[in-house]
């Protein structure tokens, strides 16, 4: 394993032509080993679809949500999965923004969380419907039943905040990649080449041309961040804004959102991991990556304890005696020790590995990473369950079970993201070729790295065979 | 014509019987789910009596709290219902419309009486059961949330007999199947804005009390509470 190195000491990269053999190996040359690991995810994937076709034609009781639990297992993952996204475009686009060096290697990795994530947890409202086959009936269109969606419901606020986050991060995903599919399809022939072709709409890699790109991607950097902070803030308003004890609270939309991004770097150190092992990128994807995103975990740590020691501390001094049967159901009841395993891998775990240098290695931050994934599951599972347990008149009370449908289907949404996740970085250069040489990589460039000014660029890319020019 | 329809439920009159809920099963077509389900909490009562332990044993007292849909003039069901199947109608009643129900639930979450039943599975009514299904109310399908309506229907018939008599509604002309059916009369229905109706009297009444006033919600169901609930009578 490398040692851990300051950014100023890094040597200059490797070279413009060892930066194209590398990463564009992954989608000239497939190992066995990827295709038996995609049709394990393939087989998990089936399953969680068969069981929501189950589910669909026998009806929704067959998963474990009851009265009063209406919201279970989906709702959790729902909320955990939107999470999740906010790894990657968020924290690309304030890297962006800072013109911080180190990101370039990191932001598509991250900004592929972000759009599968949404994918994922976009789902879950239509697969916990009672009639999931009219899930459309949440589209505002003109229609034979006469009615507008209720534009005071914070599900149809859902609707919009993540279609809009989906097709912001998907842009801002795909803008920066239209140079490297241009490279992969100067390299490639035959069929490749044919589909690399359309996919590159054409770029020739003219001043022009990158300058737009440029201007393209700081419009959405800028866009992206108000973007992606109200939608997990929207998403936390499903259950501030219902009169259940616990829920209806003011803390939620920052407390959401402050989760959301520090469960998403958890999940990019985790990928980004996976891909320097399997994909060979010791040399791009380096310690000081791992070190950097540590900290920022161990930051976003810190807030998150500190938002639930507000929440908690609130609620008990205000003693009120709805929420404090919720309340303490989560504190000493039968959800404790989910509690306790909450805390310990939010923080207890997490906190040391990350604070003390020398465990802030890339093993270390994997390690805290993995907790804090589990960890945030944990917190959105004792955010939805508990207090619709424990609702105002305590004979209506009631208690939730997962049934394997639930299970399954949310097994399958994690062998969903290693599955969409395997076939972008085959079909796409997981790190961004043409900011890596404009950045020249590891080196800290002056701010100014406009790949239209920057040598580096317009030089490499006029030597590349082109079908355009 | 427009009326504010309330209900008042005399707490000391409760017996606990339950005969309200068998007779909001036969007239609102409520499925039976049997026991299994039953055991997971998926019962459907569109009222219920809900009971409470009060005392020390061996001192101890079962209390009756009858328990239907509140028809809350501030409803946190209605906004949260992203299909308007939750909503408002133009007699202030909350009305739930199953076709336009696609089953988030939501508005079973944001119910502070946990007043909403929902259709986990399509009911079924084994034969010759299904005969004796009222022709006035709809048939629910799975994925549909429901709950008690004050028996609208029986509202409307109520309304258009009157109307084709040419005459106004007369008060306790209108009565819901658990109002009807309950032996101790301990249930009042009627119209709240006509002050001289029993409900409207009721409702004033020294002992008149909103179950969970301090939500905000401002239900149309007044309970009248207990003078006994001071030692054994």
């Amino acid at each position: 394993m490398a040692t851990n190195s300051m950014p100023q000491n890094q040597p200059v990269g490797p070279s413009a032509d060892k930066i194209s053999r590398d990463l564009l190996r992954p989608i000239f040359h497939t190992s066995p080993l990827y295709y038996g690991v995609v049709a394990v995810l393939v087989s998990v994937v089936l399953a969680a679809i068969a069981a929501f076709l189950y589910q669909a034609y026998n009806g929704i009781g067959v998963a474990g949500i009851t009265r009063p639990v209406f919201w279970g297992f989906y709702i959790t993952n729902f909320v955990f999965w939107i999470g999740i996204s906010h790894a990657g475009t968020l924290i690309s686009a304030i890297l962006r923004l800072a013109n911080a060096g180190w990101r370039r290697p990191v932001t598509r990795c991250a900004e592929a969380i972000t759009v599968f994530a949404l994918v994922i947890g976009a789902s879950f409202p239509i697969v916990h419907l009672g009639r999931p086959w009219l899930f459309f009936w949440l589209i505002p269109y003109p229609s034979e039943r006469g009615i507008w969606p209720n534009f005071r419901s914070p599900l149809l606020w859902d609707f919009f905040a993540i279609s809009t986050y989906i097709t912001g991060s998907l842009t801002f995903l795909l803008l920066p990649i239209i140079p490297d599919w241009a490279a992969v399809r100067d390299k490639a022939s035959g069929t490749r080449k044919r589909i690399y072709s359309i996919l590159a709409l054409g770029w020739r890699g003219t001043p022009r041309e990158w300058h737009r790109l440029e201007m393209a991607m700081r419009i959405m950097a800028v866009a992206i961040i108000p973007v992606a902070v109200s939608v997990h803030t929207i998403v936390s308003w499903d259950f501030a804004m219902a009169p259940v004890p616990m829920w209806h609270s003011t803390v939620f939309g920052p407390y959401f959102v402050a989760g959301a991004i520090f469960s998403g770097i958890a999940a990019l150190i985790i990928a980004m991991a996976l891909l320097r092992k399997f994909l060979h990128l010791e040399e791009y994807l380096k310690p000081i990556h791992f070190d950097n995103l540590g900290k920022l975990l161990l930051v976003m740590s810190l807030l998150w304890v500190y938002f639930i020691f507000a929440e908690r501390l609130t609620v008990w001094y205000g003693n009120e005696a709805a929420e404090m049967a919720a309340f303490w159901s989560i504190q000493r009841g039968k959800f404790a020790v989910l509690f306790w395993t909450m805390v310990s891998c939010n923080f207890l775990v997490p906190f040391p590995i990350l604070a003390i240098k020398r465990f802030r290695t890339i093993t270390g931050t994997v390690i805290a990473s993995t907790t804090v994934v589990v960890g945030m599951w944990i917190e959105r599972f004792l955010i939805v369950v508990p207090p619709l347990e424990h609702k105002y008149l305590p004979y209506a009370w009631g208690s939730y079970r997962p049934t394997w449908v639930e299970v399954t289907i949310t097994v399958g949404t994690f062998a969903a993201m290693g599955l969409l996740y395997l076939l972008f970085a085959k079909f796409v250069p997981i790190i961004s070729m043409w900011e890596l040489r404009a950045g020249g990589h590891g080196k800290q460039l002056a701010p100014q790295a406009e790949p239209v000014t920057s040598p580096g660029v317009v030089p490499w890319h006029r030597t590349m065979p082109s079908t355009g020019d | 014509m427009a009326h504010r329809w309330g209900m008042v439920i005399d707490l000391d009159r409760c017996t606990g019987c339950e005969a309200c809920v068998a007779a909001c099963h036969a007239e609102n077509n409520i499925a039976t789910v049997g026991a299994a389900q039953a055991a997971r909490g998926r019962a459907m009562h569109w009222i219920r009596v809900e009971r409470y332990w009060e005392g020390e044993f061996p001192n101890v007292r079962a209390r009756f709290q009858p328990m239907p849909c509140q028809q809350c003039d501030a409803a946190p069901c209605e906004p949260v219902c992203p299909t308007y199947a939750s909503y408002h109608n133009s007699q202030g009643l909350n009305a739930q419309v199953y076709n336009r129900c696609i089953g988030t639930r939501y508005c079973a979450n944001a119910c502070p009486y946990t007043g909403r039943y929902f259709n986990w599975f399509d009911p079924v009514w084994e034969k010759p059961l299904n005969l004796q299904l009222n022709p006035d109310v709809s048939i629910r399908e799975v994925g549909v949330m429901e709950k008690c309506s004050f028996c609208f229907q029986r509202i409307l018939a109520a309304e258009y007999g009157a109307e084709a008599q040419k005459r106004d509604l007369r008060d306790g002309e209108v009565r819901p199947a658990c109002v009807q059916s309950c032996p101790a009369g301990a249930m009042v229905f009627g119209d709240l804005d006509d002050p001289t109706s029993a409900a409207s009297r009721l409702s004033r009444s020294v002992r008149a009390t909103k179950l969970l006033a301090e939500v905000g919600t401002f239900p149309k169901v007044t309970y009248l509470e207990r003078e006994s609930s001071h030692g054994d009578e």
